[in-house]
Order: C-alpha cells, then structure tokens, then sequence
C-alpha cells in the first residue's frame, strides 16, 4: 500500500501544472463562465427572474469582457498563452472587440419582447412538436426560453477561441463550441417552426460533414508536420520529410471545413435555407459573428501555418473568392424574400472579404510600405459588413404582417410611404452594403481592394468591382421597391408589412447600426487605425 | 526613379533662379489663419444668426477684414524686418487628404507675392466694407450682403494665403460662389439673377481647365504643394509644360474675364457697385494674374503657353478698350476698362521674368484707381437714383465736389497721367512688352490711346456740359461714411505709383522668379514713354473734340451704322459667341448623349440584367432545399479543392 502511493506520489510529482496566463484568456474565460452560470439560472432560479438575470449575466458579462479585452490590448499582453494552446496578439484583440461588441448588439435584438407581445422571438416550447396542443399551452402560459442567453455565449466563447487558437486541436474544439449552440438556436424559431427546424437540421448535418472534413484534415497535416501548433507546421514545411500529398490534402480539407463555416461558395448551400429559416436575431447573430469567427480562423491557419506554400493555395482561394461573389451577387438578383436576399448578399460579402485574404497582402510577402495589410482591411470590412447586417436584421425584426415578419420582398412594397423612417435607414444599410460613398460599406470596399491591388492582383480587383455592381443591383431594387412601387399582394399572395415599434433593445442596435454606418463612412480613420495596429499575427 | 536620379539623368541646361523655400513660421506668421478665420466666421455667423444681428451686424462684418488688414499689416513689417531669402514663410495646418502616395496638407505660405495681395485684399476691403455701410444703408437684406463680402474676403484671402493648388482651388471655388450671390444679390431683377447664372457658367469653363491643371500637377508631380511644382517644373517635359500652363491660363481667363471668357464682366456689374468695385476690379478678376505669376516655374517651361498669355491679354486690352468706348452705361465703361488693364497685366505676366513684377505692380495700383472709380460711380449713382446712363448725367462736377476730384485721380491715374499711379505701373508694361515683341508692346500703346479716349468721354458725360437730369433728380453729395473711402482711394490712386516704383520689383523678384532691375527712375524719359504719352493725349484730344464741354450729348445713344460702334455696343459679340461655340455644342452634346443613353447605353445595361437575370435563374435551381444534394456540393467542391491544388502543382 505504502509502495503504491509512494509509487504513485513519484508519477505525480513529474506532472508539472499547465501554466495558464488566466489575465490574458480572462474575457474568453468569463464569456464562458457566464454562459455556464446562465445555465445554472436555468436550473435553479425561479422563471419569473430567469429573464432579468440572464440580461444582467449576458451583458454584463460582455461588458466586462470587452473591458478586459481593451485592457490587455493596451497593456500589451502579447504572446503564445495556455500552454501554447491560444495566441494573444493584436488581431486576437481586435476580433475579440468586434465578436463582443457584434454580439452584444445582435444578443439586443434576441431580447427584444415587445413585437411579440411580451415573450421572446422565440419557441416557447422548443420539444413541442409544432402546432401541437402542448405548444399552444406554453404559448398561453407564456413560457420562454431563456436558456438562448446561456446558448448563445457559449457560441460566443467559441467564437472567441476560434480565431486565437494557436493549434489545430484547439480550433476544432473551438469549432464545435461555436457550432452545436447555433445548431440548436436556429431550431428555436417562434413562428414557421417548421422551417425553423429544418434549417436546424440542415446545418446540424453539413456541418457535421463540414467538421469532419475539417479534423480529417488536421489528422493528415499532422502526420506530415508531426505537431498542431501552428507555427511548428510552418517550420515542418521546409523541414518535414513526409510526402507533400499529406500536406496538400490536409491543408484542402482544412480549407473546406473553413470555408463552410464562412459561407464560401461551393460551401455555401447552407447558408440561405438557413438564413431564412433560423429566428431573425439569430441570423445577425450569424451573419455577423460567425462570419468573423471564421475569417480569423481562415487568416491565421493560412498565413501563420500555410504562409510558405501561399502559392499553392492563392490559386484555389482565388477560385473559391470570384465563385463566391459571382454566385452571391447573381442570385440575389432573383430573390424574393429579404432574409434570403441578405443571406446571398453574406455570401457576396465574403467574397468581397476573401479577394483581401487571398491577396495575401502581408509584411512577410511584400507589401508595399504605407498600404493596409490584408488582415487590417479585412478586420475593417467586417466592422462595417457587421454593423450593416445587424442593423439590416434589425429592421427585418420589426416591419411584420399577421403571420410574423413578413419577409416575402412583395409586402415591403410602398414601405417608403407607410414607414419612411424604417425605410430610409434599411436603404441605407441597404446603400452601405451596396459600397456607395459616404457609408462604411465603401471604405470596406475601398480597403479590401485596396490590398488586393497592393499584392498585384488587378484582374481580380476589376472582378470584383464589376460583381460589386452586379450586387449594386438587387440592393437598390429593394430600395426601389419600398419606395417607388405599389404593393401587388393580389398576384403574390402577400400581406403588406408594417413597422411594428420594437422594443429598446433592437432600437438600440438599428440604432448603433446607423451611426456606424455614416460614421464610419464618413470618417473612418480612428477604426482604420484600430484595424491597422491588428495588421500582424504574432508568428 | 528617385528625385535625385532624375535630376541627374537630365543634363541641367536650364539653371532656373532658386526659388527660396520656404522657412517654418513664427511670431506673427503662426496666426496667418487668422486673416482668413475672421472673415470667415463672421460671415458664418450673420449667415446664421437670423434677425438678431440685423442691427449691428454689418458694423461687426466691417470690423472683419479690418482684423485681416492688421494681422496681413503685422505679417508685412515682420517681412521686411528679414532677409530676403527668409521672406518666404510656410505654417502648415493640417494634413487634407492622407492617402498612399498622397499626401495633401493645408497650409498658408506668405511670401512676398501673397502679402502684397493680402494687403490690397483687406485694404481695400476694409475700405470698401466702410463704403458698404452708407451705399447699403436702406437695403432690408443688409446682413446678408455684408455675410457675402466677408465670404468673399475669407475665400480670397485662402487663395492667396493657401500653399498649395488644390487649397488654392478651394478658394478659387470659393471666391466664385462669393461672386454669384453678390452679383445675384439683387435677385428680385430678373437681369441681375441671369447675370449672376452667367457668370457661374463661363466661370465653370475655366474653372474646368483649373481643375484638370491640378490634377495634372498631382500626377506629374505628386503633389500640388507650390514648392513641389517649383521643384519639379524643370524636369517636367514641354508637352506636359504646355498643356498644364494652357489649363491654368483657361482657369485664369475665366476669373479674370480674358478673353474668350470675358462676356460675364459686363452683365456682372447688375451687382450692388460695392461688389463691382471689390469683386470686379480690385481684388477677385486679378486672381487670373496671381494664377499666372504664381505658376511663373510652369510657364517658364512652355513658349507656347507664355505666347498664348501674352497673345491672351493682347487681345484682352484692345476688346476691353474698344466696348469700353461704346458704352452708356458708367459701370459698363468701367467693367471694360477693367477687363483692357487686366488685358495689360496678363501681358506682362505672358512676358515673363521681366514682366511678372510689373504686372503685380500694376495690378495694385489699379486695385486702387479702378476701386476709386468704382466706388465713385457709385457715389455718382446714388446721386442720380441709381440711374448709370452718362447721358443722364452732366454737370455733375458742381454737384459732386468729393466725389468728382477723386474720381479725377482715378481718371489721371488710368490714362498714365504723369506722376499718377497708372503712368508707371502701365508705362513698364508697355515698354516690357515692346521689347518682348513689337506687336504687343503696338498694341498696347494704340490700347493706351483708347483707354485715354473713353475714359476721358466718362468724365466730360458726367461731370462737365450741359445737365441732361431727369425730372426729381436733385444731386446731393455722399455722406462721409462713403466719401472717406474715396479719399483714402483717391489719395492712394495719386500717390500709389511714386511710393512703389522703385520698391516693387525688388520685393517681389525673389518670389516670382523675376529678373526686372527694379524700375527706372521716378523721371525718365525714353522713345516708347514719349510716344505713349502723344497718344494718350491724342485719345484725350478727340474726346474732347467729340464730347467736350460745348457739344451737345444726344439723349439717347444716336443709331449708328459703323460697324466698330455697333460691335461694341454689342459687347462685341461675346454672347454670339458663347452661344455658338459653348451654348449650341453643348445642348447637341447632352442631345446626342441622350440619345445615346435611351438607345445604346439603356440597352446594353437592361440587355446585362436580363442576361444576369437569367444566369441567376438557372443556378437558383441547384438550391434545391435537400440536404443530400447540398452536401454533393460540398464533396464535389472538395474534389474541385483537392484537384486545382494538384493540378497547380503540376502546372
């Protein structure tokens, strides 16, 4: 007994505790704290309260994050942390600001209990199958589902991590963190429960698909560089002497499992069934937050760990990029519904965003002196791309016909005259998006562009503004149609939408939407700086 | 090719003068903005402040460019205390426009040539604004008028002060705004609101080759900065040279109302007499010579575009002369009379080197006896019930003691009467020009005669015959709030000549490039100087033959058949000649545009969204809504993944 536990004793004094730089991961850590407290409000308090706790956990939690994120930005906390595990550079620190701040707002729009006439935007009963007698008893009774509040920052957490990770494992977990929360939120559709779930499903199961592609891809490059540390699979490149066809392999998976969760065409298919079917705010929540994740994750996996062999996939992102702006900007013309419309118009965006990754545009590869970095433009791109589309969502929120949101294109018709005010500021998000001057969406553009002409890549530049106009097309044809036509509802089947007043909180995140929008158009220096100091991944 | 590399791959055949760069500022010169922010907000403020300030506001918008006066006073002695190569002073403000290669900053340069400017500017403003006060005594719209004129100053003031071209534009833009609502400022006369429409138009056409100049200047040399296209101009080659010195000289031509863009001057005079006297005489139509002077190192690059200045303002002076010689209206007289002596600076700015300080002179003395004049018709018209047909008038002399021997030194000062301002300042140019080219310096002598001729027809129809009143018209002098002014400008216009001839052309040499020894002696006689002088009073002579004191004046202008008459009276075709060369082509243009864009233009594009109408439809079809086939997608994405990176492997 006494040779066992001294045995034992001896093994255990060799293990060294992983040192954990805890002020350093604190914003990632209390996110998820909080959502595991969320959880504990679920199962412990009484439901009247649950709601004002969970408002009070989730922001105040985020507010507090992006405090600590702030702090260490300007302390300089930089370096590999968590055993190597996460990386804390500036770009870290900026994709943190943006993801909290972006979920704030969308998270606003989630609280929002005034258009439904005092409950969430979503199912009272999500295992209730629809249109049951059980269902209809929560709606009566008024239950909700405030656990979307603990859900939704464990996605953020995951989202969080997912850019900063520094290894291909931890991504991965970091994937799957972000992903099953958003699987189970798109299913908690108030109204249209069915296409609700079946958005669910959809997105449960291609990005299963998505997720196995992505960790088979890390087994393969693993076997070639012998660590999931990203910088170690850098130095493998020149040293390794496995077979290249590990390499490449792994490396296309990984790219796949990426660009799914980015939107990229051909991985795109998922994203406006959806899109359209998933609640509004979860949308924004995705189309903003998601997108950033997932971009930061695609920056650092390619420029840190695959930086050397740019050549071998500058070809294939650049296919993937001009197939992504074509196919969004093209099928939106033919939309008829507003949230599919905005999900082709995300698929554009990344298109948009990716002729910056592709470029390539960095210190190491020969940018020239003064001009924006790839990350700095794109970091930029998604501050405006993201305030635009939270705001977009927002105001899909509130205009609204019997059924729910009316989101067929033909009830918006003549909005312009029964809702100036709402229809004014979505043309607006609308013109941002569509890159016209004096809105964010044009210096985005302008940066984005600007560095991939900085790397030489004209023609891909010319592509892209000819598809930028072609986008053009079907934003101002919705601004046409709110205000320069009637409502045919006869032929479609519509009911005209009306601006339902929401309450503060989706106010306030139009509203945070709005201001970005010209303020960042008209004067975009300062984010432009921000997004200039995250110009470099730590290598 | 670093700046350096090209200076040497070029051999240096031309050592231009150095250009003194300038120094940073100090003392005085860090609070040049002010000159220019005074104005400003004041102007800001009455444009804002509504009926509060009807009262008092006009005394506060007198008190602005007074402000300028002294700072622009201050910055003067604080030059003259250096040594000429520190006289250049550069306070640069802000950065404007930060970009990749660009790099455009607002700043203020005072030098020699800006000051000068800036003197006359807020000089004559300041006395002009005082005028202002008495001339607008009755008019409701009072504030409005002084917001304009301190617009106006504030926006000159920025294109002289500015360091840069594309500041300068601003200014430039500016100025022309300030113009058009003054000119405008009457706007319930339909004649005035055309005018000011008029003048905004041709002012576009020039104000288009200035635009473009910059540009080129941006693209040829990187920068708009005067010191960069200073230091670059002589590595620029002669095309560029050519074509950027014509582009200035078509900005210029418009804002100084050279030919062929001098039909707005006339009608411009539909303005309150102030505004002719500011705006149109003295100050804003000379911004065409300051354009040119200033650009001295792009014109010293280009013959062509040097000859097609002095070709430019030839011509200008004789045009100038001749409408001024067929007119009844006073002011108009006097609009021509302005366009001929800017006509004689643009000469002697196209000279060169040894012209540029003579224009600059010349242009100051003028802003004193032709603000004089201005502000002396005026004076006239406000005795005789705003009427400004000379055949109304007469006899005036009696009546209008003030205003009539300060409209006298003007009168002395423009023919070149000895001793008075105009004999110098204008006596140098012709003599520059005759010894540039003997057609120009001809010209500019015959010019010399006319000006003699109808100027002194001005005076014997206004002042001396016979009284050819209208009925309740009782000619009263001016109150002292306006004829102060008029003495100061009076007394400026006499001895404006004696006290700069000799100092001019040394001061401001080093900043324009110049190479004119300073003038001659106050006394000296030469063959060209004697020569003018029988001409001008031979033109004196046949005035008096034709309008002196015993001749009856008809009292309607008699018909005639002379075509020199009837050309004159009609401006000399200048509107015919608008429409047919910018009007007519211009409505074709924008018809056939029209046209083009109903027919080809429109359909191209609906032919591309039906295309991508189309395009959309057929791919729509893959979103079919099944996972399975989603999910296809994907795997054949990732073998189309898997198989561009082998493939670029092998390729």
């Amino acid at each position: 007994m006494s040779v066992l536990s001294s045995s034992v004793a001896a093994v255990t004094m060799e293990i060294t505790a992983p040192k954990i730089e805890y002020g350093t991961l604190m914003p990632f850590i209390l996110v998820f704290l909080v959502a595991c407290l969320g959880v504990l409000v679920e199962a412990l308090a009484p439901r009247t309260l649950r709601f004002g706790l969970q408002m009070l956990l989730t922001f105040g939690g985020i507010v507090v994050a992006l405090l600590i994120t702030v702090l260490n930005w300007l302390t300089g906390a930089r370096g590999e942390v968590a055993v190597g595990a996460v990386t804390a550079d500036v770009p870290t620190y900026f994709f943190w600001v943006v993801l909290l701040v972006f979920s704030g707002l969308s998270f606003l729009i989630f609280a929002d209990r005034k258009l439904e006439n005092g409950a969430l935007a979503f199912t009272p009963q999500g295992a209730a199958t629809p249109g049951s007698a059980a269902e209809q008893e929560a709606i009566t009774a008024r239950v909700e589902h405030t656990e979307v509040f603990p859900l939704a920052m464990f996605a953020l957490s995951g989202m969080m991590l997912f850019p900063a990770s520094n290894d291909l494992l931890t991504m991965f977990v970091a994937l799957e963190i972000l992903s099953l929360p958003l699987y189970l939120l798109c299913g908690l559709g108030r109204r249209r429960r069915l296409l609700s779930q079946e958005s669910s499903l959809k997105y449960f199961l291609l990005g299963a698909l998505s997720s196995a592609f992505f960790l088979y891809g890390v087994a393969l490059v693993y076997g070639y560089a012998g660590s999931f540390q990203l910088s170690d699979i850098a130095v493998a490149l020149n040293t390794s002497d496995q077979k290249d066809g590990l390499l490449l392999a792994g490396m296309a998976l990984i790219g796949v499992g990426l660009l799914f969760k980015f939107g990229a065409v051909p991985f795109h298919s998922w994203t406006p069934d959806v899109y359209a079917g998933a609640p509004t705010g979860v949308t924004a929540f995705m189309a903003a937050c998601t997108k950033i994740a997932a971009v930061g994750a695609l920056l650092r996996v390619f420029y840190v760990a695959f930086g050397g062999m740019r050549w071998d996939w500058q070809p294939l992102l650049l296919i993937v990029t001009v197939a992504t702006m074509f196919v969004g900007a093209v099928l939106g013309i033919t939309q008829t519904d507003v949230k599919r419309m905005l999900a082709y118009s995300s698929i554009a965006h990344a298109g948009f965003i990716l002729t910056a990754v592709t470029a390539a545009s960095q210190l190491g590869t020969g940018k020239p002196a003064g001009s924006l970095s790839s990350i700095s433009a794109v970091g930029f791109y998604l501050v405006a791309y993201g305030a635009a589309t939270l705001g977009a969502f927002g105001i899909v929120t509130m205009v609204r016909d019997r059924g729910g949101e009316a989101t067929l294109l033909s009830s918006w018709a003549g909005l312009g005259r029964r809702s100036p005010l709402t229809a004014t500021v979505f043309s607006l998000f609308l013109l941002s998006f569509a890159g016209i001057p004096l809105t964010s969406g044009f210096i985005g553009k302008w940066s984005v562009f600007a560095a991939a002409w900085a790397a030489r890549d004209y023609w891909l530049v010319v592509v892209a503004v000819v598809l930028s106009l072609v986008a053009a097309f079907f934003y101002l044809r919705v601004i046409i149609v709110m205000f320069f036509s009637e409502p045919e509802l006869e032929a479609t089947g519509a009911q005209p939408g009306t601006v339902v007043r929401p309450g503060w909180t989706t106010l306030t995140a139009v509203g945070v939407g709005v201001v970005a929008t010209v303020a960042l158009g008209v004067f975009p220096g300062p984010v432009l700086a921000l997004a200039q100091q995250a110009g470099e991944f730590l290598r | 090719m670093s700046p350096l590399l090209l200076a040497l791959a070029v051999p240096l055949q031309v050592v231009p003068l150095e250009v003194p760069t300038p120094v940073a500022a100090t003392g005085v010169f860090s609070v040049a903005w002010l000159s220019i922010a005074a104005p400003a907000v004041v102007a800001a403020f009455l444009m804002l402040s509504g009926r509060v300030a009807d009262r008092w506001g006009h005394l506060l918008a007198t008190l602005a460019p007074i402000v300028s006066f002294g700072v622009a006073a201050a910055m003067f002695v604080a030059l003259l205390g250096r040594p000429v190569e520190q006289r250049s002073v550069a306070l640069p403000l802000w950065s404007w426009i930060p970009t990749g290669g660009w790099d455009i900053s607002v700043g203020l340069q005072v030098d020699q040539l800006s000051i000068t400017f800036a003197l006359l500017i807020t000089g004559v403003g300041s006395l002009i604004h005082v005028y202002s006060i008495g001339y607008m005594a009755h008019d409701e719209r009072r504030r409005r008028f002084f917001a304009y004129l301190n617009l106006f100053v504030a926006a000159m003031l920025l294109l002289v002060l500015s360091d840069n071209y594309l500041v300068l534009f601003v200014g430039w833009e500016g100025v022309g705004l300030a113009s058009y609502l003054l000119i405008g400022f009457w706007q319930h006369k339909p004649t005035a609101a055309t005018a000011a429409k008029k003048a905004f138009v041709v002012n576009r056409v020039g104000d288009i080759g200035m635009s473009i100049a910059v540009m080129l200047m941006l693209a040829t040399f990187g920068s708009s900065a005067f010191t960069a296209v200073n230091a670059g101009s002589p590595q620029m080659n002669g095309t560029t040279a050519t074509v950027m010195g014509l582009l200035l000289l078509l900005g210029a031509c418009g804002k100084s109302a050279q030919v062929p863009l001098q039909s707005w001057l006339l009608d411009a005079m539909e303005g309150p007499t102030p505004v002719s006297a500011l705006i149109h005489a003295a100050t804003m139509v000379t911004a065409g010579v300051y354009l040119v002077v200033r650009s001295h190192a792009v014109f010293a690059q280009s013959e062509v575009a040097s000859l097609v200045v002095v070709v430019v303002g030839t011509v200008t002076l004789l045009f100038g002369a001749w409408i001024g010689c067929a007119k009844d209206d006073i002011k108009k007289v006097l609009a021509g009379s302005t366009m001929s002596q800017i006509g004689y600076m643009m000469l002697a700015a196209g000279i060169g080197p040894a012209g540029y300080a003579f224009a600059i002179f010349h242009l100051v003395t003028h802003g004193f006896f032709k603000a004089n004049m201005f502000l002396g018709a005026g004076s006239v018209m406000h005795a005789m019930d705003d009427d400004v047909d000379m055949r109304h008038y007469g006899a005036l002399a009696r009546a209008l003691p003030v205003t009539f021997v300060t409209f006298a030194a003007g009168y002395l000062a423009i023919i070149g009467f000895p001793f008075f301002a105009g004999f110098y300042s204008k006596d140098h140019i012709i003599e520059a020009a005759w010894e540039h080219s003997t057609v120009a310096g001809a010209c500019a002598i015959i010019g010399a005669g006319v000006t003699a001729f109808y100027m002194t027809r001005l005076m014997l129809m206004t002042f001396a015959g016979q009284k050819r009143w209208r009925e309740h018209v009782h000619p009263h002098e001016s109150p002292l709030v306006m004829t102060i002014p008029l003495v100061v400008l009076g007394i400026g216009s006499v001895l404006g000549g004696l006290v700069l001839n000799n100092a001019i052309g040394s001061w401001l040499n080093p900043a324009v490039d110049g190479e004119s020894e300073g003038a001659p002696a106050l006394i000296h006689v030469t063959v060209i100087g004697v020569v003018t002088m029988v001409v001008v009073l031979a033109g004196v002579a046949v005035s008096f033959a034709f309008f002196g004191p015993r001749r009856s004046i008809p009292d309607t202008a008699p018909a005639s058949r002379s075509p020199f008459t009837v050309a004159g009276r009609n401006d000399l075709y200048g509107d015919a000649f608008n429409e047919a060369v910018f009007m007519r082509p211009g409505q074709s243009l924008t018809t056939t545009l029209a046209y083009v864009d109903a027919h080809g233009v429109d359909g191209a594009v609906r032919g591309l969204a039906a295309l991508f109408a189309g395009v959309s439809a057929g791919l729509r079809r893959w979103q079919s809504g099944f996972v399975r086939s989603y999910a296809l997608t994907m795997l054949a994405g990732a073998a189309v993944v898997g198989a561009v990176l082998i493939l670029g492997r092998l390729g």
